[in-house]
Parts: structure tokens; C-alpha cells; sequence
């Protein structure tokens, strides 16, 4: 069987992925789906943890269907505002947007 | 441990739920000159109604499903927020009606805030945890961005989304490594596990990061520098009415449940967090107040000056003794004062603001010029907010400040203190630009404008609430210890 480090491994290299998309990208949609990527290295996480230490118990597995699930509540909120992002502006290019600062 | 689901413990929970459906109904059937008053009216008595819910099982001690404490700790906090949320509601009415036609969800967004906020302080599971912060996350995002034909408010939403969703993923896998690490999502569990050394081999090593990921996503709640950025855009570009409620109930969550976590869950890593909160209050405080300096919106400024009164609260939470037991002085008893210190405070000088804007379009700290002539009540209540931001006795803003500055100085944690000290006279500098802008700018030629009934209302009773609780400090500290000591787990 493949060890558990392995998988740990594999999310980390996901997590680390994601956040370099998040600090990288400049348009809001690629944002979103760096972070994506990071819940899914969390998912990772959990469900291998969850395998390979305590089957019997399923505070993993719900807690890895939970997080799903309000990532879904989550991106559909983020792609609403983007849409009224671009309707305003015609970009969803965050280095567009800087009205706020000082 | 469904056995011993006892439903009355979430009657302040299932009431907001209910009440925000029934706003929604309100909203779909009322007619517009009914709906004006019906929806902030119904909004208003369904809080009463969770206050009063949550009042009467004050010193209940038990865990509701395994996952939600029904303890002093969570009441205070519930009974705090639902005070809050009135006074924006009452802040708001007049400010969202000229601004928006769709004022049956902003009422019922805002209750679901409060309902996520109830989750939230009372969650001792991880998994609650993180659905408490996410759903109020989420339901701050729209509300930030409520306004969406108004270019600020939608980029103030947009920021503030990106910047909750990569906190919130970072919190999450901080999360995932404290369940690998200890194979439980149960925060008195966990304190067990980790004390006892049960933990999975050759793995304890992540319990450091573990903590530093996990208490990202906390200090993006209570906007703690580094991870402040987002707040004073999401401040300013927020409708003002929105903007109390980040500023206080949601900053306070994100204490709340800081203080949770690592009180309850990780108190066997002590020097590691205590070590951790105590550089990031002094960062926070000195840097907010630093850009607050040289602001020229009011709003603005309000915004980096509630950053650096995160770091002030965060100063309690630094000292605190353990075990935080019944006495005065124990740091969370700081915490609790300061939170709803700062709830009439904060709330205060931000509803304000939003009657400036109201009756001159806009928060420059310029429109504020001579406000003593134009609006005299507003200037008056100003007055008293600021000065209680600044902790002058016998405001509410002292009595908070006492009780976090004493246990620092108690616990010999010098350096903080003295930096803190230079802090609130920092502070007191850029209040009293406002104040002498108000009372000695004199501007002849801006007419008067009236202030809105609820409005009034509003800051009558923050004005109330400032000065009840700096002079019944007494009973106020009474009360936060009682609450403090009653954390579960402790």
C-alpha cells in the first residue's frame, strides 16, 4: 500500500501550488482557482489521514465533505461578485480595481 | 452523542433561523410602504427575542451535540452580538432604503451573520469551527458587497473574498494537520491528545506550524497585521451600516474563537501561540495606528484605528493567566471588557459617519468641518465615541483599556505595555483631528441636515451603552469573569 507520507507529500505540493497560482495570477477567476487547489490539498489531507489512522471514526470524512460543500457555497458567491465585477468594469483583472487604497 | 441533544440550548440559534425565513416571506408578500418598517421591525424583535433566549440559560455549562458549548463564554458573546446587530439594524434603516431596493435580504443576511456568529463562539469542534467562520465569511461578502452597481462597494467585496478565501485555506490545512496530528476534530479532545503525548508518531513536529496556519485564518477575522490588508478597503467601500458590523461582531468572533481554539485545544503549546500573539499585537497596534496618522477619510481612519484596537484585545489574550480562573485581571476577562467596549464604541463612531454621509454624500475628514453647527447632536456624539476610543474615563473606551493593560503589566510583559502606552496616545492624536475639526474649523456656508429617527435612536443608545459600562464598569467585570471562568474545558 502507498504510505500515508506519500499522500501528505502530494498535498503539500498541491497547497504550495495553489498559493503560488493565488499570489501569482492577476485575473480574479484564476484567483479562485488557486484556492481551489488549496482546499483540495486540504481534502487530501484529510481523507488520507482519516484512512490511514482511524477508518472506524468518520470526523474525517465528513469533515473533508463538509469542506466540499462550502467551497461550493463559497466559489458561488465569489464568481456572483465577479460577474458584477465585470459587468461594471468590463475586466475581472484585480490589478484594475484599486478605487480603495491608502 | 446525539443523546444529548438538548434543543432549548439552540433556541437563540433556531429563532434567528427562523426569523430570517419570515423576513424573506415579509419581503415578498409586504407591500413597499409597509415593508419600509415591517422588516427592520421583525429583524429588530427576532434578536430581541434570541437576547432574550440566550439571556435565560446564562450559567448553563454543557456541550449541545458534541460540537456547540452552551456556556457563559458563548452567551456573552451571543448576547453581545444581538445587542450589536439591533443598533445596526436601527443605523441602517434610512441608509440602505436610499441606496437599495432588495432590503428584505440585506435584513435577512444580516441575521444570518448573527446566526453564524452564535455558531461560531459556542463551536468546540473543529469542524464547527470552520462552518461558523466560513458561513459568516460568506454571508460578509455579500453583504460587503451589497450595493453591487457601486463601484467601491463591489471592489471592496471582491478583496475582501479573495483575501477570506486564501485565509480560510490556509486556516483549513492548518486544521487537517491538527486532526492528523491528533486523529480528533474535538477541541478538549484534542488538549488530551496533545498533553498526553497520544499523538501519530514521528509527526509532532507539525503541531508549530499547525498552530501558526490555524491562527492565519483567526487573524484574518480579527484583522490582525499581517493579515489586515483587506479591512480598511472592505471598511470603507462597505455600506457604513455593514462596516459596524465588521468592525465589531465579526472582529469579536474572530477573537472569540481564537480564544477557543487555543485555549480549550492547545494549551499544552502555550509559549508557542502566547509567543506568536504577543509580536503580532504589538505589530498590530503600532502599524495601525501608524497609517491612520494619514487618513483623510474619517471612514478610513475609523478603519485602520479598529485595527489597532485589535492589537489592544489581543493584549489580553497574550497575558492570559492559567488557568484563567475567576479572578479580575486574568487577560480573557480583558478581552471580554474590551469587546463590548467596543461594540457602542466602534458602532458608534460608525453610524456617524454613515448619518455624515447621509446628509452630505461623503466621509472626508473636509465634510466633518464645523459639523457642531450643522448637526449638533452628531458632533456631540462623536465627541463621546472618540474620546471613548481614546479611553477616556469614564467612557466606555477606559474601562476596556484598564482591564487589558492591568493583566499585562501583571503578568511582567513590560515591553508590550510601554509600546501600548505610546499606541493610545498615538491614537489619542489623530482622534482629536476630528474633534477639533467638528468644534473649531468653522464652515459658514454648508447648510444643516437632519439625522434620520432611527438613526437617533441608535446612537442614543450607544451613547447609553458607552457610558453604562464605563461607569458600571463594576458590573461589567463582574459579569466578564464570570464569563471568562466559565469557558468550557478550561
Amino acid at each position: 500500500m502507498v504510505p500515508l507520507s506519500w499522500y501528505l507529500a502530494v498535498a503539500a505540493v498541491l497547497f504550495v501550488l495553489g498559493l503560488f497560482g493565488v499570489l501569482s495570477r492577476r485575473n480574479a477567476v484564476a484567483i479562485l482557482m488557486g484556492v481551489e487547489l488549496m482546499l483540495n490539498a486540504v481534502n487530501i489531507n484529510l481523507l488520507a489521514f482519516w484512512r490511514y489512522t482511524q477508518p472506524e471514526n468518520v470526523a474525517g470524512l465528513v469533515f473533508a465533505v463538509i469542506v466540499l460543500t462550502v467551497a461550493a457555497a463559497e466559489a458561488a458567491v465569489g464568481l456572483a461578485l465577479f460577474i458584477a465585477l465585470y459587468r461594471l468594469r468590463e475586466s475581472v483583472n484585480v490589478d484594475e480595481i484599486q478605487l480603495l487604497k491608502g | 452523542m446525539l443523546n444529548t441533544l438538548n434543543v432549548v440550548r439552540l433556541l437563540p440559534e433556531l429563532i434567528l433561523l427562523v426569523t430570517a425565513l419570515v423576513v424573506i416571506f415579509v419581503d415578498l408578500y409586504a407591500r413597499r410602504r409597509t415593508a419600509l418598517w415591517l422588516l427592520p421591525g421583525v429583524s429588530i424583535a427576532g434578536l430581541v427575542l434570541a437576547f432574550v433566549a440566550a439571556f435565560a440559560q446564562w450559567g448553563a455549562q454543557e456541550v449541545v451535540a458534541g460540537t456547540l458549548a452552551a456556556d457563559s463564554f458563548a452567551f456573552y458573546f451571543k448576547l453581545v452580538a444581538a445587542v450589536t446587530v439591533v443598533l445596526v439594524i436601527l443605523a441602517s434603516v434610512r441608509y440602505m432604503r436610499e441606496r437599495t431596493r432588495f432590503l428584505g435580504e440585506f435584513y435577512a443576511f444580516l441575521l444570518v451573520a448573527t446566526l453564524a456568529v452564535f455558531v461560531a463562539v459556542s463551536a468546540t469542534d473543529l469542524i464547527t469551527v470552520y462552518l461558523g467562520l466560513e458561513t459568516l465569511s460568506i454571508v460578509s461578502y455579500v453583504l460587503t458587497g451589497f450595493l453591487r452597481d457601486d463601484k467601491r462597494s463591489n471592489e471592496a467585496a471582491i478583496k475582501y473574498f479573495l483575501y477570506g478565501a486564501v485565509a480560510s485555506a490556509i486556516m483549513l490545512y492548518g486544521f487537517s494537520l491538527l486532526y492528523g496530528l491528533t486523529g480528533t476534530t474535538d477541541l478538549a479532545e484534542i488538549a488530551r491528545r496533545l498533553q498526553a503525548g497520544d499523538v501519530l508518531a514521528n509527526l509532532e513536529w507539525v503541531a508549530w506550524p499547525a498552530v501558526i496556519l490555524a491562527a492565519v485564518g483567526f487573524a484574518f477575522k480579527a484583522s490582525l497585521v499581517p493579515f489586515h490588508q483587506w479591512a480598511p478597503d472592505a471598511y470603507e467601500g462597505a455600506p457604513t451600516p455593514v462596516t459596524m458590523f465588521l468592525s465589531t461582531v465579526s472582529k469579536a468572533t474572530g477573537f472569540a474563537v481564537m480564544a477557543r481554539v487555543f485555549l480549550t485545544a492547545m494549551p499544552s503549546l502555550g509559549e508557542y501561540w502566547m509567543a506568536l500573539l504577543y509580536g503580532l499585537a504589538i505589530l498590530t497596534m503600532t502599524v495601525g495606528n501608524l497609517i491612520a496618522l494619514r487618513q483623510t477619510s474619517v471612514k478610513r481612519m475609523l478603519a485602520y484605528s479598529s485595527i489597532a484596537h485589535a492589537g489592544f484585545i489581543l493584549m489580553g489574550l497574550v497575558a492570559v493567566t492559567a488557568p484563567a480562573g475567576g479572578h479580575p485581571f486574568n487577560g480573557l476577562d480583558g478581552v471580554l471588557m474590551y469587546v463590548v467596549a467596543y461594540a457602542f464604541t466602534n458602532a458608534g463612531a460608525f453610524a456617524v459617519v454613515a448619518a455624515v454621509e447621509d446628509g452630505t454624500g461623503d466621509a472626508t475628514l473636509d465634510n466633518f468641518a464645523g459639523l457642531i453647527a450643522r448637526a449638533p447632536f452628531l458632533a456631540a456624539a462623536m465627541l463621546i465615541f472618540l474620546l471613548s476610543l481614546a479611553g477616556v474615563p469614564p467612557l466606555a473606551g477606559f474601562a476596556a483599556k484598564l482591564f487589558v493593560f492591568a493583566p499585562v503589566v501583571r503578568q511582567e510583559y513590560y515591553a508590550l505595555a510601554v509600546v501600548a502606552l505610546v499606541n493610545a496616545v498615538v491614537a489619542a492624536g489623530y482622534y482629536l483631528k476630528v474633534v477639533k475639526q467638528m468644534f473649531f474649523v468653522e464652515v459658514p456656508e454648508r447648510p444643516a441636515f437632519a439625522v434620520a429617527r432611527g438613526m437617533r435612536w441608535a446612537l442614543w443608545l450607544m451613547i447609553i451603552g458607552v457610558f453604562g459600562v464605563g461607569i458600571f464598569m463594576n458590573w461589567f467585570a463582574f459579569m466578564s469573569v464570570r464569563s471568562a471562568a466559565g469557558m468550557l474545558g478550561l
